[in-house]
């Protein structure tokens, strides 16, 4: 076999090992393995006719480069029937791709628009179970904020637990109305100073209690808004004194508000550290922490272990809904539809180039017998048709593509979004057409290639 | 005079109930540079000698040399590129591609050989020069006459400098006077030594041969004299 000049092989679709004529040949012809030697003179003389033996038997050849070209024409030579042709595949495609863009687009919408606080929260509680009779035993260590700081993705930790206050009422100190109400059941929560951070709560007044105060035990209180107004308190530079029971605290501080745990706004917040020695508490009912963006399901996991490594199963731990499954659910709602819609659109755009090929299989009988005189086998025929339909899937691919980009771009344009595209969707999308040309050619291309050239010849060109 | 194609006993019958012997055993041979008519009227079985002769067609019995070459013992791809490289055919409806130019057309005759991908459109052009077409390269064939587009017809079956020409009906869709000018192509191109077997009904065209046979229910009798 030799490489024609313009470097295509040409042992191209024919099968394998054609048995060369001179030397198994039992024709009584005397040939020689000599190539063929044809001028490549423009002049197509007579007076040059080859010899006529002493050669071997030329074999019929369609190189690619003229399979490409023939398909080329074939499908420039009407334009708006190639493209009519092609329209329910390109409708097909750019169904299919549009579909799967905005999906893609609108599900990252949701994703975005997801609440930052929520998807930043975790909490720690101990499993339902973990309880004995009335006694509180939890697997949460007192130094939980210690243990879930030291974590990678987390930003601040704290305990929280509600204080028993066997229903001791709360009252302040100066104001003494003897027609007002001065005492009042207010709910205590322990904390540890990590929590103001973790549940992001800013302050109105004075400070939080920290790590000092909790260590000493020191008996200070951070008021919640609620709490302040129905203790009249309303600064903290003149140092006002709270009594829950017999017990006085100082009040250091008062929020302004928090992002999370709004039970804290009506509470009166001691550190759990006195808690532990004036309240009898005994275990920590639940860990709030506050984790970077994405460290959610990370922490969800480590946070457990971090606190009972013994038992980590002993506790659960909330987290948000993850992005991806957020996504993947609103995706697959979205997708089931339109996706069953593009590929019925792609079998009709199919069924339509079948259709056509077939009938320009019939329109082409004289160009196949024609075809087939000049040298062409069953099998070139079969390629050459098949090859055409192919080219126009993945044209028809090609443009649908085009199309359905433009739609995901133009829709997220109107609304507002950041047009979102998986990166193989352009790439796989024209091979989806052309697969679809090729499975519609298929049975066109064996019509065309069982074509009688005798019966083709004969008939009207 | 070595001998372009040989007939040896050549046979064709077509399977059915009855079984068609479209032609009967056959002895033919066309020597290089002759000028063969075969005519006969239609069901004689010209159509069966011309697909024989045109390897578009194999044999029942008997053994046809092309060239040579014993061709019932090619391959269909062998068989093809026999067709592609040594026989040019010219048929009664032309068969040009009404989309592509002149130039293109003839230009297809060569796709399907193995050793032509370089110069092949000036070859188109030099064929196209013989059969004096040079100013009609790039016209498309339906703005052609009729005797014009027979003509590109032959420059398509000459490009590939054929060993054998067979013309099917060459002047059945052409006026006398076209019909006329393709045959005295013929006679030019046969002048200059190319071997020419037309196949027709018409007692005109085939008394304008070099030699006649003359082929009847599958019988092929030569003429010896024509009229």
């Amino acid at each position: 076999m030799t490489l024609l000049p313009g470097g295509v092989d040409p042992e191209d679709f024919e099968s394998l090992g054609q048995p060369q004529a001179p030397n198994q040949d039992p024709t009584p012809a005397p040939t020689e393995p000599i190539p063929q030697q044809k001028t490549a003179s423009a002049n197509p003389g007579l007076d040059t006719p080859p010899p006529t033996d002493e050669e071997q038997v030329p074999q019929s050849r369609f190189a690619w480069r003229d399979l490409l070209g023939e398909m080329l024409l074939a499908l420039t030579a009407r334009p708006a029937r190639t493209l009519l042709t092609a329209l329910g595949t390109i409708l097909g495609v750019a169904a299919l791709v549009a579909t799967l863009g905005l999906a893609k687009t609108a599900g990252n919408q949701i994703v975005s628009r997801f609440d930052e606080l929520e998807a930043t929260q975790v909490s720690v509680e101990p499993q339902q179970g973990a309880f004995e009779s009335n006694r509180q035993t939890s697997a949460i260590p007192w130094d939980a904020e210690d243990r879930l700081t030291r974590l990678n993705g987390v930003t601040a930790a704290g305990t929280i637990t509600p204080v028993e206050t066997n229903n001791q009422l709360t009252r302040s100190v100066p104001v003494n109305d003897p027609l007002g109400q001065t005492e009042f059941q207010i709910p205590v929560v322990a904390t540890s100073p990590g929590l103001f951070q973790a549940a992001r709560a800013q302050l109105f007044t004075g400070r939080f209690f920290d790590e000092g105060h909790n260590e000493r035990g020191d008996q200070v209180a951070v008021l919640g808004p609620g709490a302040a107004r129905r203790l009249n308190i309303s600064r903290v530079d003149n140092s006002p004194a709270i009594f829950i029971g017999d017990e006085s605290f100082a009040v250091v501080g008062i929020i302004a508000d928090t992002a999370r745990k709004p039970e804290l706004l009506n509470a009166i917040i001691v550190p759990d550290g006195l808690a532990k020695d004036r309240f009898q508490l005994e275990a920590v009912s639940e860990v709030l922490i506050d984790v970077e963006v994405g460290a959610a399901e990370l922490i969800g996991i480590q946070a457990p272990v971090a606190l009972a490594p013994n038992s980590p199963e002993e506790l659960r731990a909330a987290i948000p809904p993850s992005p991806t499954r957020v996504r993947s659910d609103v995706q697959s709602d979205v997708n089931a539809l339109f996706l069953i819609l593009g590929g019925v659109s792609l079998l009709v755009g199919a069924i339509g180039i079948a259709n056509v090929t077939l009938v320009s299989v019939l329109e082409r009988t004289g160009e196949i017998g024609l075809r087939r005189a000049m040298g062409a086998t069953r099998r070139h025929v079969a390629v050459q048709f098949l090859g055409e339909s192919v080219a126009l899937g993945g044209l028809a691919g090609l443009l649908g593509t085009s199309l359905g980009i433009l739609t995901v771009v133009v829709v997220s344009a109107t609304r507002e979004w950041s047009p979102i595209l998986d990166s193989w969707l352009p790439f796989a999308a024209p091979a989806v057409g052309a697969a679809t040309g090729l499975l519609a050619g298929t049975y066109p291309a064996w019509k065309a290639a069982s074509t009688e050239p005798i019966a083709a010849l004969r008939g009207s060109a | 005079m070595t001998a372009v194609v040989e007939l040896q006993q050549v046979s064709r019958t077509f399977p059915g109930t009855p079984p068609v012997e479209a032609l009967k055993p056959t002895d033919l041979t066309i020597n290089k540079g002759e000028y063969l008519a075969i005519v006969g009227p239609s069901g004689s079985g010209k159509s069966t000698m011309l697909h024989l002769l045109g390897l578009l067609d194999t044999p029942t019995k008997g053994t046809y040399f092309l060239d040579g070459t014993d061709t019932g013992a090619l391959s269909e791809r062998e068989r093809a590129g026999m067709r592609s490289a040594r026989i040019g055919f010219v048929f009664q409806a032309f068969h040009l591609l009404s989309h592509r130019t002149t130039v293109e057309n003839v230009m297809l005759a060569e796709v399907y050989r193995p050793d032509s991908s370089t110069g092949r459109r000036e070859r188109a052009i030099a064929a196209l020069e013989m059969v004096g077409l040079a100013h009609r390269l790039d016209a498309s064939p339906t703005t052609l006459s009729g005797g014009e587009r027979q003509r590109v017809a032959v420059a398509r079956a000459l490009v590939s400098k054929p060993s054998l020409l067979l013309a099917d009906e060459p002047t059945g869709n052409l006026d006398t006077t076209t019909g006329n000018q393709i045959m005295a192509l013929f006679e030019e191109l046969h002048g200059a030594g190319l071997t020419l077997a037309v196949i027709t009904h018409d007692d005109e065209v085939s008394s304008r041969a070099q030699r006649q046979v003359r082929i009847r229910d599958g019988v092929v009798d030569p003429v010896v004299a024509a009229s």
